[in-house]
């Protein structure tokens, strides 16, 4: 099944008003812990993951995501247990999981093998915020090819315009970025910010994800009615940092009431 | 180069899509400015009133003795206001950015003298500016700091990755994406996504402009070889171009051979075999990277050229053959730069050393009636504390230990 239809089955079958989407840095702080993180936030409701394939030059990234990929390669994480770690995960549990990593890494494994492996453990969609449609020739009839969805991104700075061409190249659903700037810095909901999403919607059906700064129940609410996906990034790596794999769950299920 | 910034299979732009509208902004900003006589005019002109313009070349007779080869020449970019060629982009990249009517410049630096010719320049047209630069290479180039803060700017540290060039350049476009308004993002040399390799190599194009002139006034002909380091590769590519349509004057490229290129520790990515294809700093070059992607941990003596990627359009022109790619070792540049000080009387930087460290290889084995250029893209005095401690000079340590005691004893 693909990702859209996925998130179609989700949205019909359980009465959610927004489903929430994850975030974690595979190999951060271990895959131990990885391991545990995902089991809480699987069972307390989440339903997508995105796993973040740690690289050397997160260019898009914030302070927290940027030492946890940094952590990550220092503790030996390789590509191949990432891959190795998502296969096991998407064998044990029944929600999409997604990767997110930059172009490089692609680049490096083979683009077409790459591509084919995710397929085969599983991987519904790809997140690569270093790769636009001008350079995605190979990239978007590859994901076309083996059926994953290569998700767009939209910035508060793309026209409209440009909104209606990257959804042209998109699939599963379009990453909304809230803010200009890197990951993990509040976000201010104001009506700049809802004259954006009401701009995001206008160009296209695909549902709507919002990232960048998502960190309390409130902003979840918020986001009700205007996207159809919450993306939780920064908030947990730093709460498993702070306060241990335990407290995941327990903030997963007070995101939504 | 095809419109989406390629060299071969070189360059491209792998931006992330927050920074889209800033980069048509820049590229449409830069080809009117292209277009426009009037810009060039005004460039030359500013460059030769408030740097040094043209800047000389020298003929070195004494190492042309000691050598017994052909005769050799020395570009002197050290004589730009700043001491190196890094004004040249600067300074252009400056009238882009009053174009373009913004406000605020940034930048990354490794030696340093990216960021203290960008905090002049900002100083100049009275611009808000922030420099990031590698918590090592702050250690490395204190001096440096000293300057870029007197002149204004804002110097941040960077702890993340291996705190070097490349760690500089990832905060910059961290900072351009939450400021890319006023901001214009003043990248250093001729690498990083389209269509700053083109347009960096432009503003450095006076140099080769001016050495192919000067060179056949001097010595009546065009020279043999012309040699240059390589870090980004924007001193290599100013002066290369100025001789690319030339086949019969062959193009040396130095890179960094640190302590050998068999030691691991090195920044050589087109000489030797460590280096490989890879899409990263929002563009395609060959990097020092792992074979699963991961950029490597690079080493020089000259902070300069210290970085993971070359220029695309130096890699392309690698792959045709047109450039030839060598590397110096640590070691051979201090003995280089040795023998330039006393045969010439001309300190080269340490990276601008390099160069010379090749020239000085082959200059015996070519005939006495030809000539080679050296590009001196920079001056050494500015790495006084770096050279005396390569050197290990004992009068040095006793002067910084004294000058520890006296602030110590305030």
């Amino acid at each position: 099944m693909s990702l859209a239809e996925d998130i179609k089955q989700i949205q019909s079958k359980q009465d959610k008003k927004i489903l929430l989407m994850t975030h974690i840095v595979l190999g951060y702080p271990s895959f131990e812990v990885n391991r545990g993180v995902v089991r809480q936030m699987v069972e307390n409701g989440v339903d997508l993951i995105e796993m973040q394939i740690p690289f050397s030059e997160p260019m898009a990234d914030g302070p927290v995501i940027v030492k946890a990929n940094q952590d990550a390669l220092e503790n030996g994480t390789t590509v191949a247990q990432c891959l190795e770690f998502a296969a096991e995960i998407t064998e044990t549990y029944d929600i999409p999981f997604l990767f997110m990593t930059y172009y490089n890494i692609l680049f490096k494994y083979g683009e077409e093998d790459f591509f084919k492996k995710a397929k085969k453990i599983n991987i519904k969609g790809l997140i690569v915020p270093d790769m636009p449609p001008e350079e995605g020739e190979t990239y978007f009839s590859r994901a076309r090819k083996y059926e994953l969805a290569p998700i767009m991104i939209f910035a508060p700075t793309s026209t409209n315009a440009r909104m209606k061409n990257l959804a042209g190249y998109g699939d599963g659903f379009i990453y909304c970025v809230a803010r200009k700037g890197v990951t993990g810095t509040q976000t201010s909901f104001d009506d700049e910010f809802n004259n954006y999403i009401g701009r995001c919607r206008q160009a296209t059906d695909l549902p709507l994800a919002v990232g960048f700064g998502i960190s309390a129940r409130e902003d979840v609410d918020y986001l009700i009615g205007k996207a159809d996906i919450a993306v939780i990034g920064t908030k947990t790596i730093k709460l498993v940092e702070k306060k241990g794999v335990d407290s995941v769950g327990l903030f997963i299920k007070g995101l939504r009431r | 180069m095809s419109n989406k910034g390629y060299f071969g299979q070189w360059g491209g732009a792998f931006i992330p899509e927050v920074l889209f509208e800033t980069f048509q902004e820049l590229k449409e900003a830069f080809a009117e400015a292209r277009q426009d006589e009037q810009f060039w005019r005004e460039y030359v002109n500013l460059m030769s009133t408030y740097s040094c313009r043209p800047t000389p070349l020298t003929f070195a007779e004494n190492l042309t003795r000691h050598f017994g080869g052909a005769r050799i020449y020395i570009k002197r970019e050290d004589l730009n206001h700043t001491g190196a060629h890094k004004a040249n982009n600067v300074m252009g990249q400056g009238m882009l950015v009053k174009r373009m009517g913004k406000k605020r410049v940034i930048a990354e630096t490794g030696a340093g003298q990216h960021g203290v010719a960008t905090a002049t320049m900002a100083a100049k047209f009275g611009f808000e500016c922030t420099i990031y630069m590698g918590e090592e290479d702050i250690m490395r180039q204190r001096p440096n700091v000293f300057w870029m803060e007197k002149l204004g700017a804002t110097v941040v540290t960077v702890t993340s990755g291996t705190r070097t060039l490349k760690d500089a350049i990832n905060e910059a476009f961290r900072d351009w994406v939450t400021r890319m308004d006023d901001t214009h993002y003043v990248l250093g040399t001729v690498c990083g996504p389209h269509p700053f390799p083109e347009m960096v190599a432009w503003f450095q194009s006076i140099i080769g402009q001016e050495a192919n002139r000067q060179i056949q006034e001097q010595f009546g002909a065009l020279p043999d070889r012309v040699y240059a380091c390589v870090g980004g590769g924007s001193n290599a590519m100013g002066i290369f171009q100025g001789f690319l349509d030339h086949p019969e004057v062959e193009l040396v490229g130095v890179e960094a051979g640190g302590r050998g290129l068999d030691s691991g520790r090195h920044a050589s990515r087109l000489a030797g075999t460590d280096g490989s294809a890879g899409v990263a700093q929002g563009y395609k070059t060959m990097f020092l990277q792992n074979d699963e992607g991961q950029m490597q941990d690079t080493h020089s003596v000259a902070a300069g050229l210290d970085y993971v990627g070359v220029s695309p359009i130096l890699a392309d022109l690698w792959e045709k053959g047109r450039v030839r790619f060598e590397a110096a070792t640590d070691e051979e540049v201090m003995a280089a730069l040795d023998l330039t000080m006393k045969k010439e009387g001309l300190i080269p930087a340490l990276e601008s050393s390099h160069a010379f460290v090749q020239a000085f290889k082959e200059v015996g084995d070519i005939e006495t009636d030809k000539a080679v250029i050296i590009n001196m893209s920079g001056r050494g005095d500015k790495d006084i504390f770096t050279i005396a401690h390569a050197f290990d000079d004992p009068s040095w340590k006793e002067f910084i230990i004294a000058k520890g005691d006296e602030y110590v004893a305030r």
